[in-house]
């Protein structure tokens, strides 16, 4: 066997095939609205998946990851509207953007010992600092928010992102299957078993000689670079963009919930939550509109109170619990 | 003429900030004992403003006589917090715990939300548009109620943790987890009087706050981040700390808002707190973790 599928089960194999199957069909099956909750699981599996290398795998719990969506967004979206630069193109100056502020973030907390709850405060700052400086920034928009060109698209445009929510629904599919490989390669790398090391005891990790600075900080810009990419498409997805929602903390907590719910540092993981929440979402406004309950707050609430739920009985997330049922643990 | 203005502006936040330190020490008193944050922090004090404001609509009471009820309120809902869900969580890993009340806090707004809707509230005091005047600086009447009345409670608090016996056992479980249990105290159920304290502090900060700011659901999670500034900045787990943080982040916002614009102040208190986490990570007056 190839090593990409060394250890994984068969069963496991049917399940991601027939997973895959589904949703590159999905498409042709799906309505505009259903397609629409898709791309915002997909998007949300994708982003779960490039916390969860900081979080998951190296122990590097970060709560201010819209910072990294944000400068994705507004790099490209800027690049674009001011100087006719493709999102393509864009993407290969807002990763480097994103990764070096990663880079800073990571190296000023690393070097200087911030560690634990101290490093997850210090990444709220940072995202709440770029909130507020995006909010005066007057060449994109500032807290008036900064809008791409918006047309009725007859034809999808690949190459300039601009066309109907099925070429979205493909190219952030794409981009999760990247992640998710991406991802199942790391942890099998020398890298990812540092990683993993220095997550379940640092001291012990540098004892044995690993450079841990040098991996977390590998960690922090990789992570980066995966939400900037992300970031990207969320600008030209949406078309418009605001300091105050791209990035604020309640981006980020929700950014975090679906890797943490469908079970840390696994890879189904941040798929299967993004699956659960936004699923446990979608259906709560169908429910609440189909009784004619129509108060803000009410979802939620009830969301919240599913977390609630969902935290104190699975703390180890969704996945590894179903994993044992189904009998599709990796075998060691 | 302008150093009156930098003045008047500095003694008006000195004043928010001692209401601010006040929010801030419930953060850090939880902190130091229990060792979990509290992500639901800012949104325990708009329940305790919401409480405020509609008994001072429906019958008239006064929000700062009605702190001490307000804080009791506020710290059965904390001492149940912590004995319901988080006693269990103590353990946990800390995004574990971090979860666990993130998802709290997205209840309380949104259960405020439900209740009260998304227009911003007040209580409008016959004070409300008094002032002091003390020689040339001129300060809101409720500003100097309310810092007045976080220093007596922060005193009230001070004087509990040093004197008392329960305040001394409290203590115990915070410097030694372990030799608490071996001397027979009830560590689960001190947890819970801990977060109680640390509630009805954020209780009674909430009731002085309604006199000064307009209050709306979505204001609780810009205090917890707020507080998160103060005790970091003043060093988490220290009590003094939380008090001087709060009347530093309180300053450093009103000249802010008046040297730039009001919209930017907040980024000023996150420039002091990225600086304290770089080169004072204990904080202003925090002791190193040993």
């Amino acid at each position: 066997m190839s090593p990409v599928l060394e250890g994984v089960p068969k069963r496991a194999l049917v399940l991601i095939a027939a997973l895959l199957v589904a949703l590159i069909v999905a498409p042709l099956f799906a309505n505009d609205y259903l397609l629409t909750i898709l791309i915002l699981i997909l998007y949300f599996a994708y982003v779960g998946q490039a916390w969860n290398i900081m979080m998951g795998f190296a122990g590097q719990l970060s709560l201010g990851h819209a910072i990294y969506v944000g400068l994705g967004a507004y790099t490209s979206a800027a690049l674009y509207v001011h100087f006719g630069v493709g999102p393509w193109i864009g993407l290969l100056v807002a990763i480097p953007v994103a990764m070096a502020c990663g880079a800073i973030i990571g190296f000023l907390a690393f070097r200087f010992g911030v560690a634990g709850v101290y490093f997850a405060i210090l990444t709220i700052a940072f995202a709440e600092f770029a909130r507020i400086g995006f909010d005066h920034l007057r060449f994109v928009g500032g807290s008036a928010g900064f809008f791409l060109p918006v047309a009725q698209y007859t034809h999808n445009d690949l190459w300039n992102l601009r066309g109907k929510p099925a070429m979205f629904y493909y190219v952030i599919l794409a981009l999760t299957i990247a992640a998710f490989l991406l991802c199942h390669l790391l942890l099998r790398s020398r890298m990812g078993y540092f990683w993993l090391a220095i997550r379940e005891d640092e001291e012990a990790a540098r004892a044995l000689g690993i450079d841990t600075f040098r991996y977390k900080m590998a960690a922090v810009v990789i992570s980066a670079g995966m939400t900037a990419v992300a970031g990207v498409i969320f600008a030209f997805y949406y078309n418009n963009l605001f300091p105050e929602q791209v990035f604020h903390i309640s981006r980020s907590i929700e950014i975090i919930l679906a890797p943490i719910i469908g079970g840390i540092g696994t890879l189904f993981g941040p798929v299967l939550g993004a699956f659960v929440l936004t699923g446990l979402s979608e259906g709560m406004t169908e429910l609440l509109y189909a009784l004619g309950i129509d108060v803000p707050g009410a979802k939620q609430v009830f969301y919240g109170i599913c977390l609630l739920v969902v935290v104190m009985a699975l703390p180890d997330g969704i996945w590894p619990w179903l994993a044992r049922r189904l009998g599709l643990e990796r075998r060691t | 003429m302008p150093l009156d203005i930098y003045l008047n502006v500095a003694v008006s936040g000195l004043l928010t900030g001692l209401v601010y330190g006040l929010m801030a020490l419930g953060l850090s008193v939880i902190f130091g004992v229990v060792r979990v944050v509290n992500f639901a922090h800012g949104e325990m004090m708009t329940i305790a403003m919401y409480i405020a404001i509609v008994l001072f609509q429906a019958f008239g009471f006064d929000p700062l006589v009605m702190m001490v009820p307000i804080a009791g309120v506020l710290f059965a809902l904390g001492y149940a917090m912590q004995a319901g869900l988080i006693n269990p969580f103590v353990d946990r890993p800390e995004h574990s715990q971090f979860m666990l009340l993130v998802a709290v806090a997205i209840i309380m707004v949104n259960a405020l939300l439900l209740i009260f809707g998304p227009d911003a509230r007040s209580v409008q005091t016959t004070y409300a548009f008094d002032s002091f005047a003390f020689g040339r600086i001129i300060v809101d009447a409720t500003k100097v109620y309310a810092g007045c009345a976080a220093i007596i409670v922060a005193a009230a608090l001070f004087a509990f943790f040093r004197f008392s016996d329960l305040g001394k056992a409290i203590r115990a479980c915070a410097d030694n987890y372990t030799g608490a249990l071996v001397v027979g105290l009830n560590v689960k159920r001190l947890y819970a009087l801990t977060f109680g304290l640390g509630a009805a502090c954020v209780g009674a900060a909430g009731s002085m706050l309604v006199l000064i700011i307009d209050v709306t659901p979505p204001l609780g999670p810009q205090y917890t981040l707020l507080a998160f500034v103060i005790v970091i900045t003043g060093g988490l787990g220290s009590m003094p700390g939380a008090l001087l943080g709060g009347v530093l982040i309180g300053m450093t916002e009103a000249l802010a808002g008046l040297m730039f614009t009001p919209s930017a102040k907040s980024m000023f208190a996150f420039a002091i707190l990225v600086l304290v986490l770089l080169f004072r990570p204990q904080g202003i007056l925090g002791k190193r973790a040993s």
